[in-house]
C-alpha cells in the first residue's frame, strides 16, 4: 500500500524549479532590471519564514498568532550584533537563529499548555509583549528602528553584490526545505501528524505530545528568526512594525494562500502574495483592498489553497 | 507623589476600562455564543467613529452623531453577519481569523477611499471640554461624561442580558448552543441581533473615544488587541468576566503607565529606570494576560461549565 504520509522528492520538476530560480538574476540582468534581484531574495527569505510557519499550522495544528515575534528576535539579533563588531554572516546568522529557538522555547513552553482559541490568543499577546519592548528600548531605536551600514560578510564572497546575497538566500531556503521534508518523513513527523489529527489518543498511546510539539515550535521559531536575520542583513535596516501582530497576519495569509499542510505551501504563498502585492502598489495605493478580497474568496471558496487547487485539477 | 495625581490616573484607567469593555462586551459574545474569532470588531469600532465624525460635522450636534454612529454601525454589523460571518461559524478558528483579518484589509481601504489617508476632526462638544473641580481635582469634563456614558451603557447591557427574555436565549446559547437550539430558541436571528448589539457598542466606543484619540485608518486595530486581551482574562462568553477584566486592565496599563517610571526611579539607577519603565508598563498586561492563561488556562470567568 501506498504510505499517504511519505512526501516524495519529485527529481525533475525539483530541478527544473530549481534551475528557474538559479537563472532569474541572470534573466534579470539581460532585462536590465537589477532591481528585481533583491525582490526576488526578499521573496526567498519570506519562503522560509512562511514556511516555518507552515510547518506549525499546516502540520502541527498550531495556530500560531505571533510568528512575527521569532523573526523580530532574530533580526533584532542581528542588528543588534553588527554594530558590535560582528561582522561575519558565519556567526551573525547563526545567532539570529538560535535567537529566535530561544525565544520559541519561552513562548512555547507557556503558550502550549493551551489549546484552541486561547493558543492564538497567548501566542498573539506574547508577540505583543516583543512588539511593545522593541517599540520602547531606546537601545534598540524605538519608533525608528535600527540601521546598518553594511551587509555581514560571508568569506570568499561577497554579499554587498546583491546576486551573491540571493543565491545565499536560495541556498538556506532549499537546505530549510529539505530538511523540513527529511523531518516530516521521520517518525517526528509522523508524530506531529498523529497529534494535529488526534492529540489526546496519541498522548494516550503514549507519545511525549507536549515535548514533540514544543520541539517543533522550537525548530519553526529558529528557521523564522533565521529569516529575520536574513531579512536585517539584506536591507540594512529593521523597525518594530516587522513584529506588528499584523505581520503575523500577513505570514498566516501566505500560509493559507499557498496550501497549509503542503511541503511547498508556505513557498508558494510567499511568493504569491509579494508578486501580486509589488504587481498590483504599482497601479494603486489601495492594494491591501484586493490582497483582502482575494484572500476571503480563497478562505470561503478554496480552504485548500493555491497547492489545493493544483491538486484538484491533477 | 501627590494624591491628586493618584485620583486622576485612577479616573483615566477606570474610563479605558469601561471603553474596553464596550468593545469587549461585543466580542465576547459573538466569541461565546458563536464559538467565532472576529477580527473585524475594530473595524467596526473605526467606522463608528468616522461616522460619528462625518455626522457632527454636518450637524454640528454631537448626540446626533453617536445616535448615527450606532445605528450606521450597526447596520454594517447586521449586513457583515448576514453576508460572511454566517458562512464561518462551522469553519476552524483559523478560517475565522484569516477571513475577518481580509474584512480588516477591505475595511480600511475603503474608509481610506472615502475619508481619506488623514486623521480627521472631531472636536468634543464645547460645553464640556473644560475642567470640572470633582473634590479638589481639576479633571476634564469630556472623560467625565465618557465614564458616566460607559457605566451606563455597562448597567443596560447588564440588565439586558440578566433581566429580559432574549437576554436570557444569549445566556442560553453562550454556556450551551446547541441545547438552546433544542429548546426552540431561534439561533440564527439571536446571532445577528447580537451581532448588531456588539457592532452598536462598539460605535459608542469609537464614537466617544474620537475626540480623545486620533479618528485614523487602522484606529482599530491595536485596541482590537486590547479587547481581545480583555476578553481572554476575563473568560471567553462572559460578560462578567469581561467587564472585570476591562476594568482590571484599564487600571493596570493605566497605572504602570504612569507609576512604574517613578517607582523604577526610587528602585534603580537613572539610566536603566528610563529605559525599563516604560518597556515594563507597555507589557504589563500582556504579562497579565499570559500569567492569567497559565495558572487558569480558560480565563478567570469562563461561561462553559
Amino acid at each position: 500500500m501506498r504510505n499517504t504520509l511519505y512526501i516524495p522528492l519529485q527529481p525533475w520538476p525539483t530541478l527544473g524549479v530549481v534551475a528557474v530560480l538559479a537563472l532569474l538574476p541572470l534573466a534579470a540582468a539581460t532585462l536590465g532590471q537589477p532591481f528585481y534581484v533583491v525582490f526576488a531574495t526578499r521573496v526567498l527569505i519570506y519562503a522560509l519564514i512562511a514556511t516555518s510557519l507552515n510547518l506549525l499550522i499546516g502540520y502541527g495544528g498550531m495556530v500560531s498568532f505571533g510568528h512575527a515575534a521569532f523573526v523580530g528576535a532574530g533580526a533584532y539579533t542581528v542588528a543588534m550584533l553588527m554594530p558590535a563588531g560582528v561582522a561575519s554572516a558565519w556567526l551573525l546568522w547563526p545567532a539570529a537563529l538560535l535567537a529566535g529557538a530561544g525565544f520559541a522555547f519561552l513562548v512555547g513552553a507557556v503558550s502550549l499548555r493551551t489549546r484552541g482559541v486561547y493558543f492564538i490568543m497567548i501566542t498573539l499577546a506574547f508577540a505583543q509583549m516583543a512588539y511593545y519592548l522593541v517599540l520602547s528600548l531606546r537601545v534598540l531605536g524605538s519608533d525608528d528602528g535600527l540601521t546598518l551600514g553594511n551587509r555581514p560578510s560571508l568569506g570568499l564572497v561577497d554579499l554587498n553584490r546583491d546576486t551573491t546575497f540571493y543565491y545565499a538566500a536560495l541556498a538556506v531556503l532549499l537546505a530549510a526545505l529539505a530538511g523540513m521534508r527529511a523531518l516530516l518523513n521521520a517518525p517526528l513527523g509522523r508524530a506531529l501528524h498523529g497529534i494535529r489529527d488526534n492529540e489526546t489518543r496519541m498522548e494516550a498511546i503514549g507519545f511525549a505530545t507536549y515535548r514533540l510539539k514544543l520541539l517543533v515550535f522550537v525548530i519553526a521559531g529558529a528557521a523564522a528568526g533565521l529569516g529575520g536575520g536574513l531579512l536585517v542583513s539584506l536591507n540594512g535596516l529593521v523597525g518594530p512594525n516587522l513584529l506588528n501582530w499584523t505581520q503575523s497576519g500577513v505570514l498566516m495569509i501566505m500560509v493559507i494562500l499557498g496550501g497549509a499542510g503542503r511541503l511547498l505551501g508556505g513557498a508558494l504563498g510567499a511568493v504569491l502574495l509579494l508578486v501580486v502585492e509589488e504587481a498590483i502598489a504599482e497601479h494603486t495605493i489601495h492594494w491591501p483592498l484586493v490582497i483582502g478580497v482575494v484572500l476571503l474568496a480563497v478562505v470561503l471558496f478554496a480552504p485548500q489553497g493555491l497547492s489545493g487547487l493544483m491538486r484538484r485539477r491533477a | 507623589m501627590p494624591l491628586s495625581l493618584i485620583a486622576e490616573q485612577l479616573l483615566n484607567g477606570l474610563q479605558l476600562g469601561l471603553m474596553l469593555f464596550l468593545l469587549a462586551a461585543g466580542l465576547t459574545l459573538v466569541f461565546g455564543i458563536m464559538d467565532t474569532i472576529n477580527l473585524a470588531h475594530g473595524s467596526l469600532y473605526m467606522i463608528g467613529a468616522y461616522i460619528a465624525a462625518s455626522v457632527i460635522e454636518a450637524s454640528g450636534s454631537f448626540l446626533l452623531g453617536i445616535a448615527a454612529a450606532i445605528a450606521g454601525t450597526a447596520l454594517v454589523g447586521v449586513a457583515l453577519e448576514m453576508a460572511l460571518l454566517r458562512r464561518l461559524y462551522q469553519r476552524s478558528h483559523l478560517s475565522q481569523v484569516l477571513a475577518t483579518f481580509a474584512v480588516i484589509l477591505i475595511a480600511n481601504e475603503i474608509v481610506r477611499m472615502i475619508w481619506g489617508s488623514q486623521p480627521i476632526l472631531l472636536n468634543m462638544p464645547s460645553a464640556l471640554s473644560g475642567p470640572v473641580e470633582l473634590l479638589g481635582l481639576r479633571y476634564p469634563a469630556y472623560r467625565l461624561v465618557v465614564i458616566g456614558v460607559g457605566l451606563m451603557t455597562a448597567i443596560l447591557l447588564y440588565l439586558l442580558v440578566n433581566r429580559t427574555r432574549a437576554g436570557m436565549w444569549v445566556r442560553a446559547g453562550a454556556s450551551d448552543r446547541e441545547m438552546a437550539e433544542v429548546m426552540g430558541v431561534d439561533t440564527r436571528r439571536l446571532f445577528t441581533l447580537v451581532f448588531a448589539i456588539g457592532a452598536a457598542l462598539a460605535a459608542v466606543a469609537g464614537a466617544l473615544l474620537g475626540p480623545l484619540l486620533a479618528v485614523q485608518v487602522g484606529m482599530g486595530d491595536n485596541i482590537l488587541i486590547l479587547a481581545f486581551v480583555v476578553i481572554t482574562i476575563g473568560g471567553i462568553g462572559s460578560i462578567r468576566g469581561a467587564l472585570l477584566a476591562s476594568l482590571l486592565v484599564g487600571l493596570l496599563d493605566t497605572a504602570g503607565r504612569a507609576f512604574l517610571p517613578y517607582l523604577f526611579r526610587q528602585m534603580f539607577p537613572a539610566v536603566i529606570a528610563a529605559e525599563a519603565g516604560p518597556a515594563v508598563a507597555s507589557m504589563l498586561i500582556y504579562v497579565l494576560m499570559a500569567a492569567v492563561l497559565y495558572f487558569r488556562p480558560t480565563g478567570l470567568f469562563p461561561a462553559r461549565g
